[in-house]
């Protein structure tokens, strides 16, 4: 049976990782490569690098970090964060990253969901989502959540399954950072609307939430950021209490 | 040392295929050239993308004709393992016929592509020497190959289907031996060291 996958997230600026991070047996907490490679080792199925540079060099130094990832975890991983042609893509598949993430740059032209699914395949294009609630009606939101737009979020996910994507990363932008649980109802309706799986993001607080991402939510993944880097959920624990709410994960 | 080859016809990502390699203390080469294929301990043949246009580029440097013909031990990954076969449903593409199988796309009461960490089992190989039954393995395809007596590992989603094929010195794996922790590392290491 084909496990739910738990997915810790690492904010990378100019090739290291920001955010606070509290692992006290890193020598580097800064070091991308070495909080990695914990997190592989304590059962992260999944890794995703989301990359927050603004700087010109950014390209440079974004492929440099996946070459040292790949060279050194062995588990799959994802690098997103201002991609938005098939060069981009490229360069960085090429350094072993296994996945991309597209987020803004799809919604501002959607055919580079079809260019990237045509050229590299389905499996690795990740259309990351940003949405929040107004007046009742989800809508998806640019540049990190700032920028509101007027599409609709389920409609939008569907044309992105449609357009090639291998896979949604949905955030609420409602529940991000909240540590209240996931946007469940509207993960599980997306999770319905699309036949890709679909990964849930922002709200993480407790090991509960993750539990009811997949069960109430029907997600296929759940991601999370500083609950893991705060060590406030071990991910060895986390799989542990799944597992005895009858939820199939890797152990 | 060993001389290890893996082959680079364009296909995906090889990169993490050659990491993986070196994490076990071996090199390895990445090459399209028939002459330097041929003279290697063993071949890897990974492939990630789509089977038509990689089949086209099989048959534009020849490789299509070598690879059937290689004496060594050589491991199909993912689509490689998948071009091994007589014929995909992907894009009604012809593949080398190593393997006395199809390759059929998942049924739609599942999500495609099957995407993550599952269970392989019924391990009939000493690829798996060392590896538990239902041990996990990485796995990300929307296409798949029905059980079937050249089958060495069994994996369910949706449909039960062969996750490792095995003929002569032709070996094949669904999942990702370079992405699947240490049990991945395991197997390849097999590959590499054991069999012959």
């Amino acid at each position: 049976m084909l496990t739910k996958r738990i997915i810790p997230c690492l904010d990378i600026k100019n090739g290291r990782t920001v955010k606070g991070v509290n692992f006290l047996n890193l020598r580097d907490a800064g070091d991308p490569v070495e909080l990695a490679a914990i997190y592989a080792a304590e059962g992260a199925d999944e890794l995703v690098f989301l990359d927050i540079s603004a700087t010109e060099e950014k390209r440079k130094t974004l492929s440099d970090l996946v070459r040292k990832v790949a060279e050194k975890v062995d588990i799959p991983f994802t690098v997103g964060g201002g991609i938005a042609s098939v060069e981009d893509v490229e360069i960085l598949l090429q350094n072993g990253a296994d996945k991309v993430s597209i987020n803004s740059s799809a919604v501002k032209r959607p055919e580079l969901i079809d260019e990237l699914s045509k050229r590299f395949g389905s499996q690795c294009v990740v259309v990351a989502v940003d949405a929040r609630q107004l007046e009742g009606q989800w809508l998806v939101h640019l540049v990190g959540g700032k920028e509101p737009t007027e599409i609709p979020l389920y409609e939008w996910v569907k044309e992105a399954e449609q357009r090639g994507a291998g896979e949604i990363l949905f955030t609420s932008m409602d529940h991000d950072g909240t540590k209240n649980g996931f946007a469940n109802e509207a993960l599980a309706r997306i999770s319905e609307l699309v036949n890709i799986p679909v990964i849930a993001s922002g709200g993480a607080g407790e090991m509960q939430h993750f539990a009811d991402a997949f069960l109430k939510g029907k997600a296929d993944a759940a991601l999370a950021a500083s609950v893991f880097h705060f060590k406030e959920i071990r991910l060895v624990e986390l799989k542990h209490f799944l597992k005895t709410q009858d939820i199939a994960v890797r152990l | 040392m060993k001389n290890i080859v893996i082959i680079d016809y364009g296909a995906g990502n090889i990169q993490s295929v050659k990491f993986a390699v070196e994490r076990l203390g071996h090199q390895a080469l990445l090459s399209d050239d028939a002459q330097i294929i041929k003279s290697a301990d063993k071949v890897i043949f990974p492939g990630v993308g789509a089977a038509g246009s990689a089949m086209s580029k099989l048959r534009a440097t020849g490789l299509d004709k070598l690879i059937p013909e290689l004496k060594q031990p050589v491991l199909g990954i993912c689509l490689g393992m998948q071009l091994m076969c007589r014929y995909s449903e992907e894009g009604n593409t012809q593949g080398l016929g190593i393997f006395d199988t199809d390759v059929l796309r998942f049924p739609d009461i599942v999500k495609v592509p099957q995407i993550g960490w599952n269970r392989i089992s019924d391990l009939k190989s000493d690829l798996f020497d060392g590896i538990k039954e239902g041990e996990f393995m990485y796995l990300v395809h929307s296409y798949y190959v029905p059980d079937c007596s050249e089958a060495i590992a069994h994996t369910s989603y949706g449909t039960g289907y062969a996750s490792a094929l095995k003929k002569d010195n032709f070996y094949g794996v669904q999942f990702h031996p370079e992405k699947s922790s240490t049990a991945g590392a395991s197997v390849l290491n097999n590959f590499l060291e054991r069999v012959s």
